[in-house]
């Protein structure tokens, strides 16, 4: 039964290669191999976990993006409804202010008219009396042109005063 | 010419010479009959010879050195082995059988074994079997041969592999790299990091990362019918005896308290029982590797005899067109054999690292 006989010199000789192999490879290939392939798969882990990471800030970042910009939007709203009270306002303001003026300014118009109206109709009433005046001069110079008119005259006053 | 080519034309004639040492002397037409048995044999089984092409004496061969530590080194050709002088002996059934003695060595060969022969310069036989000292046989044959190749092949490999590392870091593998790596992780995450669990398997991956493509590359070495492949190293008993030690080793001295208490003084079994439990126990530690031992060996030997047995069918019938059966059927095995291959490198580095892992377990009950 030679196959099954180990044979010693290959005994050995499998023994010396087998033990040679076995530190060549675990120092020069093993070793650096299984090192290049852990590094390179625990890279991969930590550039996954990153991805993870930053899509999950990422979806915080629009959230709170959201947020700002709702904020925003409501402080706009609110800025344009002040400032639409405002103008409001302020139209409203001016047109008050502009009724009193305007009122102030018609007071003081009918008070000039009323006093020129008086002055004016002061005046008319001077005239008028100085024409009356002047005509009753005229009349009375006619009347008492002669002497029977004169004598007429006295008569008629006289008459009158008796009347009284 | 420079020193270059001197040494070029140094190196062709020796290989020139240790290449073609065919004798085509011995033409004499001595028709033998076809003995199946006797050539699978001789093809599974090691030599002090590589035969390229050819056989028996017109063979063109490697002719490998000895070594023999026999009162000191002696290392010599073993073409003088070969080629020496052919004797007449007598086998168990008293049939005249031959071996060829080496008279100017002292030695002679008979089914690849090396003898001392004696004061006559002759074998002593009995029972068909020489009687004749052996002395420790250290040679370089074509199974060692085999080995260096594959272990060269493999340090090339391997090495290749790692410097792509070195030059490239961390980054997705290319070319060789790109083939090599996939079979490393997955020894690293399904043969060590399943078995032995995570907190250990740092320390056996280069263990069994090495046994996995030292038993890998030789398997599939030896399903190349030409010249550097062909070897059964892997079907050879001593070479997975040696592997099977050292997964012995690797379990027994990694072994933790908890392993050896199951084997001595196992948990809940009553004393008088551990009389009996203790030796069946012991025989455990020894029957894992050597289970491993058979395995490997009856799986890639009986792989080779299937090829050669089919390929013989054609010498048998002594018709080239039973070719047309036999080799898509040896066709059929070799592929078969190449997951076979496969196959047995992960099972030995898979039970080595379920071994491994019994042995460092912690308590946990």
């Amino acid at each position: 039964m030679g196959i099954v006989t180990p044979d010693l010199g290959l005994i050995f000789w499998t023994s010396i290669v087998f033990i040679c192999l076995l530190f060549i490879l675990t120092k020069f290939v093993w070793k650096p191999v299984l090192g290049a392939v852990n590094k390179r798969e625990q890279n991969i882990t930590e550039a996954l976990e990153l991805a993870e990471k930053t899509k999950k800030e990422m979806i915080a970042l629009q959230a709170s993006n959201e947020n700002l910009l709702k904020e925003a939007r409501a402080e706009r709203d609110n800025i344009l409804k002040d400032a639409k009270e405002i103008s409001v306002r302020l139209v409203e303001d001016a047109k008050n202010a502009a009724k009193v003026e305007a009122e102030k300014v018609m007071t003081s118009a009918r008070e000039t008219i009323n006093s020129e109206k008086a002055s004016a109709i002061a005046e008319l009433k001077n005239q008028v009396a100085v024409l009356s005046i002047e005509i009753a001069e005229k009349v009375v110079r006619g009347e008492l042109s002669s002497d029977s008119k004169q004598k007429d005259l006295a008569e008629k006053l006289a008459g009158d005063i008796n009347l009284n | 010419m420079n020193l270059r080519n001197v040494v070029k034309s140094i190196v062709l004639t020796c290989l020139t010479v240790l290449t073609f040492n065919s004798t085509f002397a011995n033409k004499e037409e001595k028709k033998e009959k076809f003995n199946v048995g006797e050539m699978i044999m001789h093809h599974i089984g090691d030599a002090h010879e590589w035969q390229i092409m050819g056989g028996h004496e017109n063979s063109v061969s490697i002719y490998l050195p000895v070594i023999l530590m026999d009162g000191g080194l002696k290392i010599f050709n073993s073409k003088s082995l070969y080629h020496g002088k052919v004797m007449p002996a007598i086998d168990e059934a008293g049939k005249e059988i031959h071996y060829i003695a080496d008279e100017t060595n002292g030695y002679a060969m008979f089914h690849e074994k090396i003898y001392k022969l004696n004061a006559n310069g002759e074998l002593d036989f009995h029972h068909g079997h020489p009687t004749n000292a052996k002395p420790l046989d250290l040679s370089i044959t074509k199974n060692t041969m085999s080995l260096l190749i594959g272990a060269t092949l493999l340090i090339l490999v391997m090495l290749t592999v790692a410097k792509y590392y070195k030059k490239n870091g961390s980054v997705a593998p290319k070319g060789l790299a790109k083939f090599i790596e996939p079979l490393i992780v997955f020894v690293r995450d399904e043969v060590a990091l399943a078995n032995i669990g995570e907190h250990k398997y740092k320390r056996f991956t280069p263990f069994l990362l090495t046994i996995f493509f030292f038993i890998l590359i030789n398997n599939i070495l030896g399903l190349i019918p030409v010249f550097p492949g062909g070897a059964n190293l892997t079907g050879n008993i001593a070479v997975t005896l040696v592997l099977a030690v050292a997964s012995l080793f690797a379990t027994v001295f990694s072994g933790n308290k908890n392993y050896w208490k199951h084997i001595f003084a196992t948990p809940g079994v009553p004393v008088p029982l551990l009389i009996i439990m203790i030796p069946i126990e012991i025989v455990g530690i020894f029957t894992k590797p050597f289970a491993l031992m058979v395995r490997l060996f009856a799986n890639m030997t009986a792989g080779h005899i299937i090829i050669l047995a089919l390929i013989s069918i054609i010498f048998i019938n002594e018709n080239w067109t039973w070719g047309f059966l036999s080799v898509p059927m040896a066709l059929f095995i070799s592929v078969l054999e190449i997951l076979v291959a496969f196959l047995q490198a992960y099972l030995f580095a898979m039970l080595t690292s379920l071994f491994i892992s019994a042995a460092v377990e912690e308590h946990h009950h």
